[in-house]
């Protein structure tokens, strides 16, 4: 496999044109975060439900490459039903991912592993991390409520 | 022109990336440097450097003559009619603000009106949108015709008697389009207005002669024109200069200093305050005299066959969308294919040692305007070849296969 088709797996092309989770929370079910990559023009409007400790719900919208939609859509796939705590988990595993670091062998990935071959391109890596950051601003928000 | 010898002079030019021959078509960001440009600075360095304006020991002549010769250089270059009227800068963008600090903050009250364009760069904009808002004063844009160019109706439509500052560019970073700024200063003088203008692509593409484009600033960088970065130049007329407050206080841009207050020393220098880039404007003379060698009309012919010979290849890709105008383009071609992102094209044509621009463009108004979130941008230059436009065709047909379906 080129390096090329690794950064570019099926399930990533998958996701990008079938994304899950596509949408938003009304304002009294969610909280929203608003993110982007100014340099680059990608954006997300991720929207989460906090309930019990959980992330009840996570659903997004967004404009941006096939990377850093697919990685959102990936993302509100792997952090629904999860504690916060969980979810917050994940996420530092995923930057260690894109960092190239080996991870914790007991956290299942599923779909988001397909990812790791944007490690190898370095001026993707933020187009990865967009939808993740808004996931951990958004668990920020939501315990200062 | 013979290119293949010019590229000689390229070493950056001369290496693989991604295990292909490098094609650099990103221009518009930054030019690569020839090895006279490099050997310039190193030069300095090692032979010479010095503080320039102060010591009076053999260095620091050798300095100070080398940095106001590269002072003398950029007014012969530009036309300008003396070397007072051209002031080192950062680049553009210090260059621009500089003005806008300077000029405009101090002196517009509400009523007055600044006149821009919304294709502008953010260097551009930002500035005297800004000076628009602490003023009070109005904020005013040319509309742009369907293809995104500046006609003079729509510059005599917007420009009134109120208008104290036009500020446009000579050519769009993402349009390609030249602006006829001659044209337009006649319009801003017959209302009293100063015209501005950012030739930070102009001046790589085009002769420059401000006394015949009769512009009141002229603004551009050195690392887009074969020079260093972080080195710039503002040009402007003397008796507006005058008029111009120095930014930047400090060392070397005063005259005499008092408790209570101090004096500016005389142009260009009040707005130099502290240790200027004397490698950077040494590295910018020695560009000059590379791009003087090779002969601007020269380039210019070069670039114009290219462009052409590029635009008529792109044009034969199916689903390729060129934004702006069709022809007479300046050095640059901004496009998307399919629905592809520009980033996903870019990572693609890079895997085959193809460097391109993606994203916004520090363009972000004119981007909404073009309903686009993001567009890819190939820029071209004087060592750039026919051979490099077919690597370009290519990759862009590769990117295609390679995504086959999922973007049309």
């Amino acid at each position: 496999m080129s390096s090329l088709e690794d950064l570019y797996r099926r399930v990533i092309m998958d996701h990008y044109r079938n994304p899950r989770n596509r949408g938003k929370l009304d304002e009294a079910e969610g909280l929203v975060v608003n993110l982007s990559n100014p340099t680059c023009g990608d954006s997300i409007s991720l929207s989460l439900k906090v309930e019990n400790g959980k992330v009840a719900d996570a659903r997004f919208l967004g404009e941006g490459c096939s990377i850093s939609m697919s990685s959102a859509s990936m993302m509100t796939e792997a952090v629904k039903g999860k504690t916060v705590e969980e979810a917050l988990h994940l996420a530092h595993q995923f930057s260690e991912l894109m960092q190239g670091q080996e991870i914790d062998d007991s956290v299942d990935l599923g779909d988001i592993e397909a990812l790791s071959g944007v490690a190898k391109f370095p001026a993707r890596i933020k187009c990865a991390t967009l939808a993740w950051k808004a996931l951990e601003q958004g668990i920020r928000q939501a315990r200062q409520e | 022109m013979d290119v293949k010898e010019i590229r000689k002079y390229f070493p950056i030019l001369h290496q693989k990336v991604n295990g292909h021959p490098l094609v650099y078509l990103d221009n518009g960001a930054t030019t690569q440097k020839p090895i006279q440009v490099i050997e310039a600075v190193d030069n300095y360095y090692k032979q010479f450097n010095s503080n320039v304006h102060r010591g009076v020991h053999t260095l620091g002549s050798k300095a100070t003559d080398a940095y106001e010769g590269a002072r003398e250089k950029v007014r012969s270059f530009i036309n300008a009619r003396e070397s007072a009227e051209v002031v080192f800068t950062r680049g553009t963008t210090s260059a621009v603000n500089t003005v806008a600090y300077g000029y405009a903050r101090l002196v517009l009250k509400p009523g007055d009106e600044i006149v821009t364009t919304i294709a502008e760069h953010h260097a551009n904009f930002i500035p005297w949108q800004q000076a628009a808002k602490a003023t009070g004063a109005t904020f005013k844009f040319i509309p742009l015709a369907e293809d995104g160019t500046v006609t003079l109706e729509a510059v005599r439509q917007t420009v009134t008697d109120n208008t104290k500052i036009v500020a446009i560019r000579h050519v769009s970073n993402v349009l390609g389009d030249t602006v006829p700024i001659k044209e337009i200063a006649r319009i801003a003088h017959e209302h009293g207005a100063l015209l501005f203008v950012d030739g930070a692509q102009g001046v790589p593409h085009h002769k420059i002669d401000v006394q015949d484009l009769d512009c009141d600033f002229y603004v551009f960088s050195g690392h887009k024109m074969a020079g260093p970065t972080g080195i710039g130049v503002l040009y402007g007329k003397r008796e507006v200069l005058e008029r111009v407050e120095p930014m930047e206080f400090g060392g070397e841009m005063i005259d005499y200093v008092d408790l209570y207050d101090s004096t500016w020393r005389e142009l260009p220098w009040k707005f130099e305050g502290g240790t200027p880039i004397i490698a950077g404007a040494i590295g910018l003379a020695a560009a000059i005299d590379f791009l003087e060698e090779i002969g601007l009309e020269n380039i210019q012919q070069h670039e114009k066959k290219l462009m052409a010979y590029a635009l008529e290849q792109m044009k034969e890709i199916d689903g390729l969308a060129i934004y702006g105008p069709q022809k007479d383009r300046s050095g640059l071609i901004t496009f998307n294919l399919d629905r592809m992102h520009a980033h996903d094209l870019s990572t693609v044509l890079d895997s085959y040692g193809i460097a391109i621009r993606a994203g916004h463009h520090c363009a972000q108004p004119l981007m909404r305007w073009l309903k686009v979130p993001a567009t890819a941008r190939a820029s071209f230059y004087l060592y750039n070849t026919e051979e490099e436009v077919d690597a370009l065709v290519d990759g862009l047909k590769k990117a295609k296969e390679f995504f086959g379906n999922v973007f049309s």
